[in-house]
């Protein structure tokens, strides 16, 4: 009877010892690529920066003529009762102006985090592009949010009235279309954007925004 | 089958009499949804490679210590584990391909193919056939997206591996390229093999 107790852990020593094995490799792997896997990404938000700010034919134009916009990024936080969020946000600049924003915003969407780049006018007021940078939606439905199409949607809309996705065709200004079969996803992403959007603009009202302070 | 097969039946069943996709039918997912490129299509298949050919050889080494009602718990552990692992790579060396796989890597975890080889061959033959085994079947597993992808990229795009070698003329289908493509294709190409192994098989009967 005394055996019966030891059972379970004597049957699974070998799944137990297994599982610190791999989980230490895995840890390991990940110590040894996050810093590269980290730099890819960086890079990858300041590539779509200028089409962020400037839409797909300004950054063609700008990198036409030759020039770059310089970018000077921050983190912003925003406190609340109990609990703060920061975001990491970039200020482009062309031609010693600002020419815009962009921050960039994750949430949870219907399988895992989703996050995403929202570039918004030098006033914060309209959304000037929205990239997906992360994903895990369902392949085929909800993983549509990163299409142009979907996409599109958001730029010129207004930071002021929340983005309400809707099912029955978009009218109002506010409005975007849900994509079928990823309502949740289309949620996420709409309120992700929405919140990104209003404390941002809350945060850098208060404090406003320091160049090179952190690159 | 009186005796176990050797490495060398391993590897050639895994090719084409037993191919993964076109006679065991497993592995489907990635099969339709990543084959719409000639390039995502040889990456799916070097990951899959990799994670079949570690997760055998660990399988086949433990195969004297694993408990019948464990095993496949210790199967996923090991398969996570390596699909985990050249996840982790390809975001760091690979990055655009690892955003256009997307989520189709992670879900090598729940890939057929692999666990039916742990199963079938690896926890009950030894790590050099349980090696070939895997080679062998992870070819096979190339063969049959490369020849999907090939055609589907061909009449898609009228490119091959992104060179174009369809005259620009070509009308490019754009429904190849996209989900339905998969299936026309993959069921086109099922039959075809279908159709040669029933002849092959009625040449035996004749035979015998």
């Amino acid at each position: 009877m005394e055996q019966m107790k030891n059972n379970f852990i004597v049957q699974a020593w070998l799944v137990l010892i297994l599982a610190l094995c791999f989980g230490s490799s895995i840890a390991s792997i990940n110590l040894a690529l996050s810093p590269i896997i980290k730099t890819n990404k960086i890079n990858e938000t300041m590539e779509k920066v200028p089409e962020l700010v400037l839409g797909i034919n300004g950054a063609a134009k700008l990198a036409i003529s030759g020039k770059k916009l310089d970018i000077n990024s921050q983190m912003v936080t925003i406190e609340r009762k109990n609990s703060r969020i920061s975001y990491k946000v970039f200020q482009a600049i062309n031609e010693e102006e600002v020419s815009g924003w962009v921050v960039k915003a994750s949430g949870q969407g219907y399988a895992d985090k989703i996050e995403l780049l929202i570039g918004l006018d030098k006033t914060m007021e309209s959304i000037t592009g929205l990239f997906v940078l992360e994903q895990k939606e369902t392949p085929g439905l909800g993983s549509k949010i990163s299409q142009w199409d979907f996409r599109k949607q958001f730029v010129s809309k207004k930071t002021k009235s929340p983005i309400i996705p809707t099912k029955t065709g978009a009218s109002a200004s506010n409005e975007i279309d849900a994509i079928t079969g990823a309502t949740i996803s289309s949620r996420s992403v709409c309120s992700i954007v929405n919140v990104a959007a209003k404390n941002v603009r809350t945060a850098l009202a208060k404090t406003p925004f320091k160049i090179n302070q952190e690159k | 089958m009186a005796h176990d097969p050797t490495p060398f039946e391993r590897f050639i069943q895994g090719i084409i009499p037993e191919n993964p996709v076109y006679r065991q039918l497993l592995g489907l997912c990635p099969t339709l949804a990543v084959t719409n490129n000639m390039q995502s299509a040889i990456t799916m298949a070097g990951a899959v490679t990799f994670v079949l050919l570690c997760a055998n050889i660990i399988t086949s080494l433990i195969r004297n210590l694993l408990k019948p009602h464990l095993r496949i718990v210790i199967f996923t552990l090991t398969i996570a584990t390596f699909v985990t692992l050249v996840d982790r790579f390809l975001a760091a060396y690979m990055y655009t391909m690892s955003k256009s796989l997307g989520p189709y890597i992670p879900l090598i975890i729940v890939n057929c193919i692999i666990i039916a080889r742990c199963e079938v061959c690896a926890s009950k033959q030894d790590v050099f056939t349980a090696a070939s085994d895997a080679i062998g079947q992870s070819m096979g597993f190339a063969l049959a997206l490369a020849s999907i992808a090939g055609v589907r990229e061909i009449l898609g795009t009228g490119m091959f591996f992104g060179i174009r070698v369809l005259p620009a003329a070509w009308p490019d289908w754009v429904i190849m390229a996209l989900p339905p493509g998969a299936f026309l294709t993959f069921g086109l190409l099922l039959g075809v093999v279908n159709f040669i192994e029933s002849k092959r098989a009625e040449k035996k009967i004749h035979k015998g």
